[in-house]
C-alpha cells in the first residue's frame, strides 16, 4: 500500500494525521457548511451583518417551511423527478440493448458504431443547441417535460452505451456460446443469460444518470421555460430572483435542490463509485 | 395449406440461419435512430446553419462564410477563446490535486470511508448550487474570502467584479467538484496498485517522491487517462458556473465560447442563430482534436486485446 500505512509510522505522525484529517475535511467543505449555517439563520442576522457568526436564533424549520409552502420550489422538484426518472429508465433500457449488440456480436461496423456513440457523447452541447431546439419546436414539444426527456435519453445513450458495452465485454463469453449450442435464440440469450448478469451495471448506471440528469442546467434553460416544465436547477435561479438578498431562503432552497442526488449518492455509494471509476483499473 | 406451411418453414429457417447477423441490428436500431436524430444530424445542421443569417423564426438568408469573417473581427470571440485556454490549463490542476488528496486519504484508520465519501461530496452537487455557494464565498461585502484575506493582512477584493480575476475565480469554483472526481478515480486506482512492486521498490531504497513517480504513477495510468478525458471535456463544457456566477461579466470578461455562443443565439442580445452556430463550430473543432486523440487511444487498446 502507498503511502506507508499509518500504523507503521511513528506515533507522532499518527497523531498529527488523525487530528489533521477532520480539519482538512472542514476546510474542504467550508463553502457548504457556510450555506448550511445560512439556511438556519433568521432574516435579522443578515440585516445586522451577522453573516458568519453563530445564528442568533435557530430558524431552520421556518426557513425550509417557507421554501416548501411560499415558493414554486415543490413544483420545480416535481418537474425534476418527472424529467429524471423517465430519462434514467429510457437511457438505461436503450443502452442495455446497444451494449449487448456491440459487446457480443462481431461484425464489421461494430467498432465504428461504438465510436459514433463515444464521440457523440463528447461533443460540446452548443453544436447541438440550435438544431435540437428547432427539432423540439417542430415536434411541438418545446417547453414540455417530454421534449427534454427525449433529448436527454438520446444524448445519454452515448455514454451509457460506452459503459454497458465495456461491461458486457468483460463477461465470460463461454456462457453465450454454451447457450447457443443449446439452441437458445439470441433474444432469449439477451433476456435470460446476459441481462441478469448486468444487474450491477444497471444499478451503477442508474445512479450516475440520476445525478447527471438532475444536475443538468444547460438543456433545461434551452428547451424549457417557466414553472410548468423547468427542473429545479433552472428553477433555483428564478427562485433567487424572487428572494433576492434573502440569503436564508436562497440557502435553504439550494440545499433542497441538491438533496435528491446527494441522498442517491449516500444510499447507493458503492454502485455510484463503481460506475464512475469503471475503466480506472485494468 | 401445405404450401403455406412450406413457406413458413422456409421463413423460419431463413431467420434461423441469419439470426446472428440480424439480431445485433435489431438491438441497435432504437438507440442508433435516437442518437442520429438528436446528436449526429444536428452536428451537420449546425455546420450548415453557420453559413446562414437566421433569427430563429423568419426566412434564413444564405451568407456564405460571412459569419466566420465577422468572428475574425469580433473581440468578444478572442476574449472567449483566451478564457477557454485558461480554463483548459488551470482545470488540469484538478488531476494532481485529486491525486494528492487520494494519497492523503489512502489509509485504513477508523471512519476513513466516511471521510472519503464526504471529500467526494462536492461532485454530486449541481454546478448551479456550487456556483451560488462560491458567489457568496467571493462576495465583497460579506464573503468569507475577504474575512480570511483580512486576517493575513491582504486588502479585500471583489473577485467576480474584477476583469483580471473573474475567470480564475470561476475556475477555482469548478476545480472543487472536479478535484473530487479525480480523487475518486485515483483512490480506485491506488486500490489496485501491485503491493509486490511497492515492496520491491522499498527494498531498492525507493521512497517518498521517487516511489510515487517511478512506481505508483505508472501503475495509475488508466485512472490518469480517464481523469484527463473528463477534465478536458469538463473544461471545454464550462457553462453553468459562468451563467450562474457572473453571466459572462463584468463587461464580458468571463465569457468562454460555450457561453458566448448561448448569449449570441438565445438571449436578449438577439437571436443570431447562424452566428451562434459559427461559434459552436469553432468550439466543436477544438473539441474534435481531443476527441480524435481519445478515440485513437481507445482504438489502439481495442486492437491490443
Amino acid at each position: 500500500m502507498f503511502p506507508t500505512p499509518i500504523e507503521r509510522t511513528p506515533r507522532s505522525w499518527q497523531v498529527t494525521y488523525q487530528s489533521f484529517l477532520p480539519l482538512a475535511l472542514i476546510l474542504w467543505l467550508l463553502p457548504l457548511i457556510a450555506v448550511a449555517i445560512f439556511s438556519v439563520k433568521p432574516e435579522s442576522d443578515f440585516a445586522n451583518a451577522n453573516y458568519w457568526g453563530w445564528p442568533s436564533e435557530f430558524k431552520g424549520f421556518a426557513n425550509y417551511w417557507l421554501v416548501f409552502t411560499a415558493s414554486d420550489m415543490p413544483q420545480y422538484m416535481l418537474n425534476s423527478f418527472k424529467i429524471t426518472i423517465p430519462t434514467v429508465i429510457g437511457a438505461v433500457a436503450l443502452s442495455c440493448m446497444t451494449g449487448f449488440a456491440l459487446g457480443i456480436y462481431k461484425f464489421k461496423a461494430n467498432i465504428w458504431i461504438f465510436f459514433m456513440f463515444v464521440a457523440g457523447n463528447f461533443v460540446p452541447f452548443q453544436i447541438l443547441m440550435v438544431p435540437v431546439r428547432d427539432l423540439t419546436l417542430q415536434l411541438g414539444l418545446y417547453n414540455t417535460i417530454t421534449g427534454l426527456v427525449l433529448f436527454h435519453v438520446a444524448f445519454q445513450t452515448g455514454f451509457c452505451t460506452l459503459f454497458m458495452r465495456n461491461f458486457i465485454r468483460a463477461l465470460p463469453f463461454e456462457l453465450i456460446e454454451a447457450a447457443r449450442v443449446e439452441g437458445i435464440s439470441e433474444w432469449r440469450i439477451f433476456w435470460f443469460v446476459v441481462l441478469p448478469l448486468m444487474k450491477p451495471a444497471i444499478a451503477a448506471l442508474s445512479v450516475l444518470m440520476f445525478t447527471f440528469i438532475w444536475n443538468d442546467y444547460f438543456w433545461a434553460i434551452v428547451l424549457t421555460q417557466g414553472v410548468e416544465s423547468q427542473p429545479v436547477t433552472a428553477g433555483i435561479t428564478s427562485f433567487n430572483a424572487q428572494y433576492r438578498a434573502a440569503y436564508h431562503l436562497m440557502s435553504a432552497g439550494s440545499i433542497v435542490a441538491a438533496l435528491p442526488p446527494v441522498a442517491m449518492f449516500f444510499l447507493m455509494q458503492r454502485h455510484f463509485i463503481a460506475g464512475l471509476t469503471l475503466g480506472a483499473v485494468k | 395449406m401445405a404450401q403455406a406451411s412450406v413457406a413458413q418453414d422456409h421463413q423460419s429457417s431463413w431467420w434461423h440461419r441469419n439470426q446472428q447477423q440480424i439480431t445485433p441490428w435489431l438491438f441497435l436500431a432504437p438507440g442508433i435512430l435516437f442518437f442520429l436524430f438528436y446528436v449526429i444530424f444536428p452536428i451537420f445542421q449546425s455546420f450548415n446553419l453557420s453559413l446562414y443569417e437566421w433569427d430563429g423564426l423568419g426566412q434564413a438568408e444564405y451568407v456564405g462564410l460571412y459569419n466566420y469573417e465577422e468572428l475574425y473581427w469580433d473581440e468578444a470571440f478572442y476574449t472567449s477563446l483566451k478564457n477557454n485556454v485558461i480554463w483548459l490549463l488551470l482545470y488540469l490542476l484538478a488531476i494532481p490535486a485529486g491525486l494528492f488528496i487520494a494519497l492523503f486519504l489512502n489509509q485504513t484508520v477508523t471512519g476513513i470511508r466516511l471521510y472519503k465519501s464526504l471529500f467526494f461530496f462536492p461532485f454530486v452537487i449541481s454546478q448551479v448550487v456550487v456556483g451560488l455557494v462560491f458567489t457568496w464565498f467571493y462576495d465583497p461585502t460579506f464573503g468569507i474570502l475577504n474575512v480570511v484575506l483580512g486576517a493575513v493582512g491582504i486588502p479585500p477584493m471583489n473577485v467576480l467584479g474584477d476583469e483580471n480575476w473573474v475567470t480564475v475565480g470561476i475556475i477555482v469554483a469548478g476545480l472543487w467538484p472536479q478535484t473530487a472526481y479525480c480523487m475518486i478515480l485515483y483512490l480506485t486506482g491506488l486500490n489496485a496498485v501491485d503491493p509486490e512492486q511497492i515492496e520491491a521498490g522499498r527494498l531498492d531504497g525507493a521512497k517518498g517522491w521517487k516511489m510515487l513517480w517511478y512506481i505508483i504513477v505508472p501503475q495509475l495510468r488508466p485512472a490518469t487517462f480517464i481523469a484527463f478525458v473528463v477534465t478536458i471535456i469538463g473544461a471545454l463544457r464550462s457553462f453553468d458556473l459562468i451563467s450562474v456566477m457572473t453571466n459572462g461579466g463584468p463587461f464580458g470578461a468571463s465569457r468562454v465560447l460555450s457561453f458566448y455562443m448561448f448569449e449570441v443565439a438565445l438571449s436578449e442580445y438577439g437571436f443570431r442563430m447562424g452566428y451562434g452556430a459559427a461559434i459552436a463550430v469553432v468550439l466543436f473543432l477544438i473539441m474534435l482534436a481531443f476527441i480524435a486523440y481519445f478515440l485513437r487511444s481507445m482504438y489502439k487498446e481495442e486492437k491490443a486485446r
